[in-house]
């Protein structure tokens, strides 16, 4: 293996190169699993949670009409939040990672699928599903460490800006869709020079996350609180705490994935000529899961199983809770570290590096972590 | 004075019109990013003017393998013409699959039904899945109606039928909606036996009625028909304007014999379009926009070969992850390189595949 772990201790140290291409081939042989049963049961299940989520959507926006009444804000509210999240997690993020693309159902597919989110869904796909799931927690590469905004390795170097990454943090939480569109547009990097600014790509770009904002905020700030007549601004008010709940709640999820301890990240020399083997390693290691029951589990849309989501992404989301197993199973067989642990310990896990990185390093970095192992000879090139 | 009637400066549409597009313009911003018929769907499938569905209103079983369903076309729908066939989307273990089937039943219902009939062929994925599940209440996808075996308005004095199996369906579709429009009708219609006659007891009945004259021909005891045994069967043949439904081999026969008769123009057939693919190692990969044609071997994607050969193509990660590089198979067969697993397509399915893992298992074509 060629990964440099930003880790005290290598988790990869005891496993040959012969190990890791049979962990491969045995991650191969449960995708294979799936896709052998994979049919009717996982297109019935997205189509009632489609069905589900739209219909607490109707109702619950039909509730917050009169949400000028107390009860009627507070029923409202809570169940939007819940559609919207809904909607976020476990139908768009799952489409839109083809994952019910297997039903040649034009309604639910990757290519059509436009989520409640001001990122438009082909700039997320760019930025999520080709960039952050193929170069996974390499630094320099994918920017979902720290998006660009943060320090999330002692490796980095400290910089005074870092001091208040807490608060960007709780912003970027707060306004989280926002600050995905942002991210998607890359705008930190297109800002900086005129000629990037200027460029005709990321100019559209800009325009069509424009025309996805003023659409999603039409909707939530001016459409539905004006047919609520009396109710307008209570409606208003509902529609924006949904938004935040929302926001909160997947940032929160999201952060789990790959920030807390334990999670390795990656040089971005370190993935050269790797093999299929390989990547899936990384997947493993880069990735953490949370504990939880099931409902749980549909509230994240499965993202509780992070590290199932980063071997198999194409995968119906519904089916990585029994996949878990089985690859929980070869964790312990190669003596990996499966990193879960329940919500609220993985947030706080994640949130204490946050904090722990405003700061500079306390001690300096191990010296053996700035070197690269040598390369195992590797015997085929990455499967394209 | 405001007269209303009046077209608008905008474009030539009426004050009416754009108002009501205003209107509609709210309605969408209130269900966005989804259009409001997606909410719609959730309660009334067959009231989405945007995507043509029917519900199966009864099942009928024809023989031990065939099926004639009665579908209720929602919104959206046109009136077929006797003689043409519908395009049926069935989900298959949760994957949709179109296939073609001629419209049985008599045009022109009050309520708009159709039937069709499903005849069972072997390792039909979806008349094997509709002869076991289809059920009264289910929903279908539906394409609007197409073809051009049909009767020309102005009627023929004479007329033949000439069909073999389920090649009776569409035949059957004209006979209940046109019989009585017919003066000198004749039908010859091939079965293995008696027993497997689709709508046997129909045409015996409309035959004892005097309206058309009925030749059975039974293959298992008499033998597959030859054009040469219809010069005895229906002696005035040539004069007659003739309309054929079988199979491939039966149908370049007839037009073989009708073609050396110089009278191909009263010949009129209907093909059932029974491609069977069987996946091999690589193939010839054609972009059908650009022309770009490749010539590919079993282990290079499809993307690789395309980009080599100056074919623009959609990409990402490469590696089967991110569903950037998908692209329509119109009609052909690929071969996922990571599993081995088999995707086909044929005319009119139009199969998004990932251009990046998948390779030629096959003569392919791509909508690109």
């Amino acid at each position: 293996m060629t990964t440099l772990q930003r880790q005290e201790v290598n988790p990869i140290g005891h496993l040959t190169a012969e190990d890791i291409e049979s962990i491969g081939r045995e991650l191969d042989a449960i995708r294979d699993e799936v896709l052998a049963v994979r049919g009717e049961r996982d297109a019935a299940y997205i189509r009632k949670v489609i069905k589900v989520q739209r219909r607490l959507e109707i109702g619950s926006r039909a509730v917050l009409l009169f949400s000028l009444f107390p009860p009627a804000w507070i029923v409202g509210t809570a169940g939007l939040s819940v559609a919207k999240i809904l909607e976020n997690m476990e139908i768009g993020h799952n489409i839109l990672h083809g994952q019910y693309d297997f039903m040649r159902d034009p309604k639910i597919h990757s290519t059509t699928w436009e989520w409640d989110h001001v990122t438009p869904a082909d700039q997320w796909k760019h930025s999520h599903n080709e960039i952050h799931h193929k170069y996974t927690n390499v630094v320099g590469k994918d920017n979902d460490l720290g998006y660009g905004i943060m320090r999330v390795d002692e490796n980095q170097r400290w910089q005074p800006f870092f001091l208040a990454q807490p608060l960007w943090n709780l912003i970027n939480a707060l306004f989280f869709e926002y600050g995905i569109a942002a991210y998607d547009l890359n705008l930190g990097r297109n800002l900086k020079s005129k000629k990037r600014r200027n460029d005709p790509e990321f100019k559209a770009n800009v325009k069509a996350v424009g025309r996805k904002i003023r659409r999603q905020m039409l909707k939530d700030y001016i459409i539905h609180p004006a047919l609520s007549g009396p109710s307008f601004l209570h409606t208003m008010a509902a529609n924006f705490t949904a938004n935040v709940v929302r926001n909160l709640w997947s940032h929160s999820v999201i952060m789990c994935g790959h920030f807390p301890n334990g999670v390795s990240t990656f040089e971005r020399t370190s993935i050269k000529g790797e093999t299929r083997g390989e990547w899936y390693l990384r997947q493993m290691l880069g990735s953490a899961n949370i504990s939880g029951s099931k409902l749980l589990h549909i509230m994240t849309g499965n993202l509780s199983h992070q590290i199932e989501h980063h071997l198999f992404p194409d995968l119906p989301a519904s089916r990585y809770a029994e996949v878990a197993v089985k690859v929980r199973a070869l964790f312990e067989k190669y003596d990996l570290p499966y990193v879960t642990g329940p919500l609220p310990v993985q947030v706080a896990s994640a949130w204490a590096k946050v904090i722990r990185l405003s700061f500079p390093n306390r001690k300096p970095t191990k010296a053996a972590d700035h070197t690269i192992p040598p390369r195992m000879p590797v015997a085929e090139p990455v499967p394209a | 004075m405001l007269s209303f009637a009046r077209p608008s400066r905008l474009g030539q549409v009426p004050v009416t019109q754009t108002l009501r597009n205003g209107a509609w313009r709210v309605v969408e911003l209130i269900t966005t990013p989804v259009v409001p018929t997606d909410y719609l769907d959730v309660i009334a499938p067959l009231r989405n003017p945007n995507v043509l569905r029917a519900r199966v209103e009864a099942v009928h079983r024809e023989t031990a393998n065939a099926v004639t369903l009665e579908l209720r076309p929602g919104r959206g729908w046109r009136p077929h013409e006797p003689g043409q066939y519908v395009r049926l989307g069935v989900d298959v273990d949760g994957i949709r699959l179109w296939r073609s089937y001629s419209v049985s039943s008599a045009a022109g219902h009050p309520s708009g039904r159709i039937n069709v009939t499903v005849n069972a062929v072997r390792d039909g994925l979806v008349s094997s899945y509709l002869l076991k599940h289809a059920r009264r209440g289910m929903v279908v996808n539906l394409d609007l109606p197409a073809g051009d075996f049909v009767v020309p308005r102005q009627r023929p004095a004479k007329s033949l039928f000439v069909t073999a199996g389920s090649g009776i369906t569409p035949v059957m579709g004209i006979l209940r909606s046109l019989v009585h429009e017919l003066s000198d009708v004749t039908v010859v219609h091939s079965a293995r036996v008696s027993e497997d006659v689709v709508f046997g007891a129909d045409l015996r009945t409309l035959a004892e009625q005097g309206k058309i004259t009925l030749i059975e021909r039974l293959t298992g005891a008499d033998g597959r028909l030859k054009p040469a045994d219809l010069d005895v069967l229906v002696p005035d043949l040539f004069e007659r304007e003739t309309w054929a439904c079988g199979p491939g081999e039966m149908l370049d026969a007839m037009a073989e014999h009708w073609a050396e008769a110089e009278a191909s123009e009263r010949l009129h057939v209907e093909r059932f379009r029974s491609t069977v693919l069987i996946a091999g190692e690589g193939g010839t990969v054609t972009f059908e926009k650009s022309g770009t044609v490749v010539e590919t071997p079993g282990g290079v994607s499809i993307l690789d070969a395309g980009e080599a050969a100056g074919q623009l193509m959609p990409s990402g990660c490469r590696m089967g992850i991110c569903y950037s590089c998908v692209l329509p198979m119109r009609e052909g067969i690929v071969r996922d390189m990571r599993d081995g697993t088999v995707t086909t397509a044929v005319e009119g399915d139009n199969v998004l595949v990932q251009t990046c893992i998948s390779a030629a298992a096959g003569p392919c074509h791509l909508d690109a």
